[in-house]
């Protein structure tokens, strides 16, 4: 065989490959839809189709919506990820800065600490983080949902190997005009530092919007739920009747992060590869 | 002595205070401790507190609410090992473990050499095998539930079609852990292509160069001279973080079978959960989840005792 | 031993002509070196060669049979790359063995647990063993054999990389820029021991840089190429001397050669900054250049060109002057050998240079030959009335 019907040969054996997995993974998102798009006497039939005889999205949207506050839902998923990511931000920051710049006693058991940290999983402290705000009589609200997290080890890790590519004559200049240490954190520091904090601001977002297992545990009133958790509850709730509202509301759930990852995939990729990078 | 080195005699007899040195550390490390605090009272707080409180939870009986508790020893450990549902448990999470570390690490390895092998679609390619990463689990899960249904699924709709019998993926005790395995392996999947993707491209191109004049023809030859050691790191690394991630599993527990039917599908964190968050028996949940963070902390460690073994220089 | 013959080799990329029309012939057992600029597709030529890249168009003959379809390792040639390109994971013997496992022992050998257990293996292997001892011993590299990559210098990686391609016993070693990774002082040095390599080995080199300084030094013949274009093959001094193209002349020689505006009169007499040369050519009359290298530029009083010193550079053995001159854009560049005798910055000059030295290059860029004036008989142009 010449080489290039071998390339040929090759190239279409990898789509081949490629596809038949990328439709592996495709199958629920399609399924999803097309069963979201489907009325009720068509999705109970054992006659399976993709295409709806009658097209119903918008009629299980209504009901969904109707039967959900999905809306308030998807707001609560909104202020509780941004209030985390921005509290994050400010905890962070300043002591990723300390620790890449600047001399103190203790410097390097306190990295040591961070770095150990990291290695907590979050639900190794559930129990008694839980039981803290149950002192604090904090449990079931938004403090309880942003509290934890306001602590990211790993953003404090990320932003610290970050800084310290920054130059240290840039510090010095600024000392020099007279910013004080919190000042050149904001800035001098966060401007020179976007990329890493969208990266760090990708990962934490997408960690936090998709958190089941902590609303789980500390919420009990509906209105406050996020949205993984409102998508459970509808399911517990229609317990197998209403698939084509429950397949609608699974598509608005995943809907924004879905199409803001469309939009800047790159950007989503190397947020998250970032945790691979140690 | 010569004039010069009477003169820097001189210099260096100046008093002190006319010298100002530009950067004094002191106020700096002032600011240090005041930059760096809230981070550290968080940290004690929220994470070395709760660890060195889980640990020390796991030895009382406190349960939410009770107004006092007592220091049992080692009753709760006892309780734990004498439990057959623990056991069960701890069995089902291995197996998890066992069988979605490998698929997902070796599917996200397949699909990274198969996208770098060829310059066509790539970034189409990336985007939809990363998608299932991006997704919220517990929406997905639900649908590959609605797939999974005996009479209306999708599964079993295209089963039937091929002649085959559909089965009750979920609600047969010797199915449920394994359809809950093949979400597993489809939502890590796409997180560890990335990750080998990532080591892919940064093993120097030179290399193959070197391998083709050595003689390395075949693509296997080259895989196993040049792919495979250089991405020995990246491998280490996916296999632990898939690993420790396969043991945190819970969603698709807790949603879809609930640890049933009959803890076929019972996991670790799903009963802690039960004991820690149902029931409130606060120290018992603790002591299961002391040994979750043990099995955590022996693949850490594993994973550190390799990688300092082979560091590559290019 | 290996004689190469390039025949009209063309490559493209992505529509870019990387190599335009390239006819080469290597002959066997000589140091050739592929001289450029950066960009102007030498290591492309070199790894066509190899047989890592397909040409466009053009072949490639090696002791009288086309290499077309010939897979890199069965062209038994050895390269050696500007990143050494060692396995960070093996160790130095086993780098230096891995072409000659390749080679003698079977993919069923080569397999990890069942390999070991293959008759015959045993005695293959100990002959692999001798051999690679031999060729560390030849680079004095034995003490190293068991150390990794990442522990070496980088000269000791060098030696390592060319062990790898020695030990193949290859018609022809291919270089690719070895010693650019390698600091100043090691580089004279690692130029002194490969040019002895190639004494010992008595085969073909071809060798890449963008050094000339290195391809000077070290070569029999050098190819010069420039833009995807093969300007010029020859021994170095004949490439030094007697430059066919201005590019050549500009690239060849530190400091550059000294080019000035000029232009051919209707007699053949060659005129410069407004002053007559004694030089002339029977080329047609036009615009040229003149050039003429730096150690041929003589100070004196009486030169019958002026400037300014603007600049000196005194490197102890020897110094440069540079005068800036009216109608000239750079300065030109002048040698003095004798550097107690340098002028000062601002001081006024004369310069001038003898005949001989000139260098012509018409408006393409083509080098006209001249000689000295009174042996051109050149019609005079009479008006036509």
């Amino acid at each position: 065989m010449t080489s290039r019907a071998r390339t040929l040969l090759w190239s279409a054996t990898r789509h081949f490959l490629l596809l038949a997995g990328a439709l592996a993974m495709l199958t629920p998102f399609i399924w999803m839809l097309s069963t979201a798009s489907k009325p009720q006497t068509e999705i109970f039939s054992s006659d399976l189709h993709l295409i709806p005889y009658h097209f119903a999205l918008w009629d299980n949207l209504r009901i969904a919506f109707g039967k959900a506050d999905l809306a308030r839902y998807l707001l609560n998923g909104l202020i509780v990820t941004v209030s985390i990511f921005g509290l994050q931000v400010l905890v962070a920051l300043p002591a990723a800065y300390a620790l890449a710049k600047l001399r103190f006693l203790g410097r390097d058991v306190l990295f040591a600490l961070v770095v150990f940290c990291i290695l907590i999983p979050p639900q190794a402290t559930a129990i008694p983080v839980f039981l803290l705000l149950h002192k604090l009589g904090v449990l079931d609200s938004y403090a309880a949902l942003v509290l934890p997290f306001t602590i990211s080890v790993f953003g404090i890790f990320l932003m610290r190997q970050f800084f310290k590519t920054v130059p240290d004559d840039l510090i010095d200049a600024a000392r020099m005009d007279g910013i004080s240490e919190f000042g050149i954190v904001w800035r001098v520091m966060l401007p020179t530092a976007i990329p890493a904090v969208t990266a760090f601001g990708i990962f934490s977002v997408v960690a936090h919007w998709n958190d089941y297992f902590w609303p789980l545990i500390v919420l009990n009133s509906e209105h406050l739920q996020t949205p993984p958790l409102a998508v459970a509850h509808f399911r517990n709730n229609e317990a197998g009747t209403n698939y084509g509202p429950l397949m609608a509301a699974a598509l608005v759930i995943i809907a924004p992060l879905v199409i803001a990852f469309l939009f800047a995939q790159r950007r989503f990729i190397e947020g998250i590869t970032l945790t691979g990078i140690k | 002595m010569s004039d010069a080195a009477t003169a820097l005699q001189g210099m260096a007899a100046v008093p002190r205070a006319h010298v100002r040195v530009l950067a004094d550390p002191r106020p700096a490390a002032r600011s240090a401790y005041a930059l760096a605090a809230p981070a550290f009272v968080l940290m004690l707080m929220m994470l070395i507190g709760p660890l060195a409180g889980v640990i020390a939870l796991s030895f009382t009986d406190y349960q939410l609410g009770a107004p006092s508790f007592a220091w049992i020893g080692m009753s709760n450990y006892h309780e734990m090992f004498a439990d057959r549902v623990f056991w069960i448990s701890l069995k089902n999470t291995l197996t998890y473990v066992a069988i979605v570390v490998p698929g997902a690490v070796a599917f996200g390895l397949g699909t990274a050499l198969l996208i770098q092998s060829g310059a066509g679609l790539r970034s189409w390619y990336r985007t939809i095998y990363f998608l299932p990463v991006m997704a919220t689990l517990i929406a997905m899960a639900i649908v590959w539930e609605f797939m999974l249904h005996p009479q209306f699924g999708l599964v079993n709709g295209l089963l039937r079609a091929a002649g085959l019998q559909g089965h009750s993926w979920l609600q047969d005790r010797g199915t449920a852990l394994y359809s809950l395995c093949v979400i597993g392996i489809w939502q890590a999947t796409g997180f560890n292509m990335v990750l080998f993707l990532a080591g892919l491209v940064s093993i120097p191109k030179h290399l193959y160069d070197a391998a083709e004049i050595d003689g390395a023809e075949s693509a296997w030859s080259r895989f196993r001279l040049v792919t495979w050691p250089m991405l020995g790191p990246v491998t280490l690394f996916v296999v632990t973080i898939s690993a420790i991630r396969s043991f945190q599993v819970f969603d698709t527990v807790q949603v879809l079978t609930k640890g049933g039917p009959s803890k076929s599908s019972e996991v670790l964190i799903y009963t802690m959960y039960t004991e820690g968050f149902e029931f409130f028996r606060s120290g018992y949940g603790a002591a299961v989840t002391v040994v979750f963070l043990a099995f955590v902390l022996l693949l850490t460690l594993l994973k550190s005792a390799l990688g300092n073994r082979e560091v590559h220089y290019a | 031993m290996a004689e190469i013959e390039i025949r009209a080799l063309r490559k493209a990329f992505d529509g870019a002509e990387v190599l335009k029309d390239v006819d080469l012939t290597i002959e066997n057992g000589e140091f050739i070196s592929l001289v450029g600029p950066s960009g102007c597709g030498k290591s492309t030529l070199l790894r066509i060669i190899a047989g890592l890249e397909p040409q466009s168009s053009g072949e490639i003959w090696i002791d009288g049979v086309s290499a077309d379809g010939v897979r890199p390792s069965a062209r038994n040639l050895a390269m050696v790359f500007q990143s050494y390109a060692l396995y960070p994971h093996l160790s130095v013997f086993d780098n230096i063995a891995v072409p000659l496992r390749m080679k003698r022992l079977s993919a069923l050998e080569r397999a990890p647990l069942v390999g070991r257990l293959m008759p015959g293996r045993r005695r293959t292997e100990r002959i692999i063993r001798e051999d690679v001892e031999r060729v560390a011993e030849q680079l004095e590299i034995t003490p190293l054999l068991k150390r990794k990559p990442g522990q070496l210098s980088g000269g000791q990686r060098q030696r390592v990389a060319v062990g790898r391609a020695i030990v193949r016993q290859p018609r022809a070693f291919l270089f690719d820029e070895p010693l650019s990774n390698l600091d100043a002082k090691l580089r004279v040095h690692m130029r002194a021991e490969i040019a002895q390599l190639h004494r010992q080995l008595k085969t073909t080199f071809i060798y890449v840089t963008h050094d000339q300084a290195e391809a000077m030094t070290m070569s029999g013949r050098i190819a010069v190429m420039i833009g995807g274009e093969l300007i010029q093959v020859g021994a170095p001094a004949a490439i030094y001397e007697d430059p066919r193209d201005i590019r050549v002349a500009e690239f060849i020689g530190t400091p550059k050669i000294n080019a000035f505006p000029g232009r051919i009169r209707g007699d053949g007499r060659l005129e410069v900054l407004g002053h007559v040369l004694h030089a002339a050519t029977s080329a047609p009359a036009g615009e040229c250049r003149v050039c003429v290298r730096p150690e041929r530029i003589e100070l004196s009083g009486s030169g019958i060109f002026s400037g300014t010193v603007v600049h000196l550079e005194n490197l102890g053995s020897e110094a440069f002057v540079h005068v800036g001159s009216e109608g000239m854009n750079a300065p030109v560049v002048a040698r003095v050998n004798d550097p107690s005798l340098l002028p000062t910055i601002g001081a006024s000059v004369g310069y001038g240079f003898v005949p001989d030295a000139v260098r012509a290059f018409d408006a393409g860029g083509k080098r006209i030959a001249t000689s000295i004036a009174s042996r051109i008989e050149r019609p005079r142009e009479v008006a036509v009335v």
